[in-house]
């Protein structure tokens, strides 16, 4: 079953259009993640969710259930949609101990006392704090307050737990450990999560699905590893590509069959790619259309001889960094970025033969930014190993 | 036929959804019921006193053949203000009123903010002892410090025993100097210097590192940091200072009273009082209007002049200040300087004021003529016509009652009030609701106390509606004092919301918890300390409040400061003596309680404005 089905959601906030007909569907225990840059609506989306936003158009359901209708105006009181919150700011009650601030909303639903000790010991320990039940906020680190929130939302065991950007507030290290701890509370929970985050590792360690978010639109909804591969739009390429995972950028352009290559192909300052002819494939092209090429540094293949279709490069800096090691070329002028597993003995200077896996690669028509649909004449190499394919789970 | 059904169908219920959202909203619904609530105990009252100045009343026939009851007439403003008896009852007042709230207002800004600079931008020793000396007058009613002005000053006019000044020089002090607007003028910038103290000083502190830091990245010069950065941070303070001062010097009732009437110096309150007092209702009702416009123009003036920034001066911590003016060698000369003054102003009277209470006849400084008469005496006929001494006395037992009950009551009821409408306008500040309460809950500063006396008095005679006639209740006399301090422990309230994120409510709403139980166990908490600080600003106010209630006094609702001045009146001064010396007991205790215990600070509900 659907766990959230949203249709058609439309938000102003003081006369501004903060979220523009998004729909979206979230199936029963998925991960999903809201990922975007600041100030595109992701918090919006999962206030309004949440109940505490009316939508001023579209429908909400949860679990078959309808909880909000913006053209009727119906809007179901937030505690009424079994669901909770957890704030970017954990919102915890300055005023009150761990204990109470977790006991809270079962004190609300007039739970038996004995039930709610047990209850409140339950989530606190699920979250590993047992021992700062008597604390208070202020006493606490910044992690222990996160799991402090993290437990007062799970104790009332809500069919769907919303988190937004839980881990922004926290150091380098305690984000790695809470994002294990997420995982794992997923896990054991089996409920529906929506996580927000502009942090791009974040998404792709955690979710099962994510919508990419730009200026209140869900520019994509994939798997993270689709995503990864296969980014929709050049600003969710680039968008993707920002978080330090170096994509490689090339522009190019679109010429017209003829001369020597006798079809299409696409023309980049570094290498020309014959496109196949055919039926159904490649149309639509036009002569002279610019566009832009992204390929990520793992899918450029490094020899040390010359291979068929490589291009020749020189290496202008190498960085190792344990596992692998990161090899900056140059091109005729062109930086590119490859990664490499291991350790290498390349040195700035020497020449290399690059090789990209074409399949790989991702071609966006520059002036709409929209992925382009390409296929390449030759199948020129298929060396690569396609254990890269899947080195994203586990160098992660 | 069918579509159009059906879309009327979904159009009622998206009516019915709507109308159903906006009443779920707390703030909505508390909203309207605090707008009713203000409508019926201010707006209204006030467009009622209005109309009644414009329309012939039935007592009017014996005044003149032109009068036709409940018809409309300009007679009324006429009298007041182009009659044979306009100079007296009005012009004459008027010009006393306003010189003497310019007085004051100038008076207390120079007393105010220059203790203000000593202790906040000086390195001057003893600043503790000097902000505390500066308290205490405001937790005095300011009348008794026109008691002790009497006790000094007093000259052969008015009979009785001559002040201390003639019995130590033998020489009678003249009439300027006993009475009217000096003394007037004295005894209320005494009184109200502290309310610049607390607005300028909260306002100097809260600049010291803006201060500094200006200075050091631009290099700027002190002049141009004066004029670029002090000023505009002091200067709507000490103007929202002037206005707050010069209302309530323009209202004022209880100084003018006791300083003025000896030597027929009326200003428009008591003039206002002496009108109720001999029937010219309207009359009456045409000088509170009058000082209403006079309080509007003022606080409009103010807004024309600072624009629209007023001062929100927010007072953090006591931050230590770094960038001290240095006194160099005259630091403990002007301490001392300081405290001694202080210690005049405040201490003094205050210690004269209790020995003589003690004293059998007055004027005679002999150790036999020591008593505890007036403290706990029976009835002896040859001492004030009989009156007991006030611990014996039923009446004192009366009002004791009748104070502890209006003070603790209201001060309760206002607090909480002030917090829910605060949380109204923090919560509603982008809906025109907010605005509405926001605007509205102003409107008690704007009227003078003894007008809306004038007002309540009229208002609440008979019965109307569902509210019995009020009129002779203590309950008239708490509602009074609650809706006349609205202004402060709204601002207070809201001041306060604001800082608590909505979150952290937000939290508790997605847990399922009522409006109650977020306000009650949520809100209410973490607003304790504004909560305490409204409460202890409202008792202290309605403890010696005066003007406000001084109309509405029956026999039955005597209050501790309505005895005092009634045997002030009279000449009883040892009584009176007696009794001011319980209310500032009183006072002084629940200050030293709230501020120990719940963390009250005076600050917030004064500086706010
Ligand atoms: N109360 C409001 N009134 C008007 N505009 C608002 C309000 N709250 C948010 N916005 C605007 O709505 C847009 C979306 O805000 P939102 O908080 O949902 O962004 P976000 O994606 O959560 O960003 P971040 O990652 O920084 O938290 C922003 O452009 C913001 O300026
Ligand atoms: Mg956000």
């Amino acid at each position: 079953m659907n766990a959230i089905e949203l249709q058609g959601i439309r938000v102003a906030l003081d006369g501004k259009q903060v979220l523009q007909d998004i729909d979206l569907t979230i199936k029963q225990g998925d991960f999903m993640t809201f990922l975007g840059p600041s100030g595109c609506g992701k918090t919006t989306l999962l206030r309004t969710i949440a109940g505490l936003q009316h939508a001023d158009a579209g429908t909400i359901t949860i679990s078959g259930r309808e909880v909000a209708n913006g053209e009727k105006r119906f809007h179901m009181e937030p505690s009424a949609r079994r669901l909770s919150l957890v704030f970017q700011s954990y919102a915890l009650w300055p005023h009150m101990t761990v204990f109470e601030n977790v006991a809270f909303g079962l004190q609300v639903r007039k739970l038996a006392k004995a039930d709610i000790r047990r209850s409140v010991e339950a989530a606190l320990d699920k979250m590993r704090i047992a021992e700062l039940v008597a604390r208070y906020p202020s006493e606490l680190s910044g992690g222990q307050q996160q799991r402090v929130a993290i437990a007062r939302a799970i104790v009332t065991e809500p069919d769907i737990l919303l988190l937004d950007e839980p881990l922004s507030n926290l150091d380098a290290k305690l984000r790695v450990e809470m994002r294990a701890e997420l995982k794992r509370l997923h896990q054991e929970l089996n409920t529906t999560v929506i996580y927000v985050t502009h942090d791009q590792h974040e998404a792709m360690t955690l979710s099962t699905q994510v919508a990419v978010f730009f200026g209140g639109r869900v520019v994509q909804l994939d798997k993270p590893r689709e995503l990864y591969k296969h980014p929709k739009t050049l600003q969710v390429a680039e968008f993707i590509g920002n978080g330090g995972m170096q994509m490689n950028q090339l522009e190019g352009v679109i010429r017209a069959g003829g001369g020597v290559w006798g079809s299409h192909r696409l023309e980049t300052p570094i290498a020309v790619m014959p496109l196949a002819e055919g039926d159904g494939v490649n149309e639509g092209l036009e002569e002279g259309q610019e566009v832009v090429l992204t390929i990520r540094p793992e899918d450029i293949k490094l020899y040390e001889t010359n291979q068929a279709g490589s291009l020749g490069v020189s290496v202008s800096a190498v960085f190792p960094s344990g596992a692998e090691t990161l090899v900056q070329l140059d091109a005729g002028g062109w930086q590119l970025m490859a990664r490499v597993i291991g350790e290498t003995e390349y040195e700035p200077g020497d020449t290399l033969f690059a090789v990209l896996r074409e399949q790989q690669m991702n071609v966006y028509d520059k002036k709409t930014g929209f992925l382009m649909e390409l296929s390449y004449a030759t199948t020129n190499n298929q060396l690569g190993e396609s254990s890269h394919e899947d080195r994203l789970s586990y160098s992660r | 036929m069918a579509a159009r059904v059906e879309r009327e169908l979904a159009q009622r219920t998206r009516f019915h959804n709507q109308a159903r959202n906006w009443l779920a909203n707390p703030v909505h619904l508390i909203g309207i019921a605090a707008l009713l609530f203000l409508a019926y105990t201010i707006v209204w009252p006030v467009l009622k006193i209005m109309y009644t100045t414009f329309i012939w009343r039935q007592q009017d026939v014996r005044l003149t053949g032109e009068a036709n009851p409940g018809h409309f007439t300009l007679y009324h403003w006429d009298r007041v203000l182009a009659s044979d008896m306009s100079m007296n009852l009005f012009y004459k007042p008027i010009l006393n009123s306003l010189g003497v709230g310019f007085a004051v207002s100038a008076l207390s800004m120079l007393i105010g903010c220059g203790l203000a600079w000593l202790v906040v931008r000086t390195n001057i020793p003893w600043k503790k002892t000097i902000s505390f000396l500066v308290v205490i007058p405001y937790l005095l009613p300011s009348w008794i410090i026109s008691q002790a002005w009497l006790t000094f000053f007093k000259n052969g006019k008015i009979g009785g025993t001559p002040g201390i000044l003639e019995a130590l020089v033998h020489v009678s002090p003249p009439d300027w100097l006993s009475y009217g607007f000096v003394p007037i003028v004295v005894s209320l910038s005494i009184h109200d210097s502290v309310f610049f103290f607390l607005i300028v000083g909260a306002a100097l502190s809260s600049m010291n590192s803006q201060l500094e830091e200006a200075a050091n990245v631009s290099g700027a010069k002190r002049m141009t940091i004066l004029r670029r950065i002090v000023f505009p941070l002091v200067i709507p303070s000490i103007l929202s200072g002037f206005i707050l001062i010069f209302t309530k010097a323009i209202s004022s009732y209880g100084v003018p009273a006791l300083l003025g009437t000896p030597v027929n110096f009326y200003m428009i309150s008591t003039m206002l009082y002496s009108s109720m007092r001999s029937r010219l209702t309207t009359e009456a009702n045409v000088l509170s209007l009058t000082l209403m416009i006079i309080s509007i123009l003022t606080i409009y003036l103010n807004q024309k002049v600072i624009g629209r920034r007023r001062s929100f001066v927010t007072v953090t911590g006591k931050d230590s200040a770094r960038t001290l003016t240095s006194l160099g060698r005259w630091r403990y000369l002007a301490a001392s300087a300081t405290t001694i003054g202080m210690i005049i102003i405040s201490v003094v009277p205050l210690l004269v004021l209790l020995i003589q209470s003690f004293m059998l006849k007055e004027g005679n400084y002999s150790l036999s003529n020591l008593t505890m008469h007036y403290w706990w005496g029976g009835s002896n006929p040859d001492i004030n016509t009989g009156e007991k001494g006030v611990l014996q006395n039923p009446i004192f037992m009366l009002a004791l009652k009748n104070s502890l009950k209006i003070a603790g009551i209201a001060s309760i009821i206002a607090a909480v009030i002030g917090l829910i409408l605060g949380y109204v306008v923090a919560r509603g500040r982008q809906t025109w609701l907010g605005r509405a309460v926001d605007q509205v809950s102003f409107l008690p500063y704007l009227i003078p106390g003894i007008s809306l006396a004038a007002i309540y008095i009229s208002m609440f005679a008979k019965p109307t509606f569902i509210i019995p006639a009020l009129y002779g209740t203590v309950t008239l006399l708490i509602l009074i004092t609650v809706v006349k301090e609205l202004p402060f422990t709204v601002k207070a309230g809201s001041a306060s919301m604001m800082q608590i994120g909505k979150e952290l409510e937000e939290v508790a709403q997605i847990s399922g918890a009522s409006w109650f139980t977020r306000f009650r166990r949520i809100l209410l908490p973490l607003n304790r300390k504004s909560l305490v600080s409204a409460f202890l600003l409202v008792f202290i106010g309605a403890m010696k409040e005066m003007e406000l209630i001084i109309m509405l006094i029956t026999p039955r609702t005597e209050t501790l400061t309505t005895i005092t001045f009634y045997y002030a009146e009279k000449g009883y001064e040892q009584l009176t003596n007696v009794i001011l010396m319980i209310i500032i007991a009183i006072v002084i205790t629940v200050y030293f309680l709230a501020v120990k215990f719940g963390k009250a600070d005076l600050t917030q509900g004064i500086g706010g404005q």
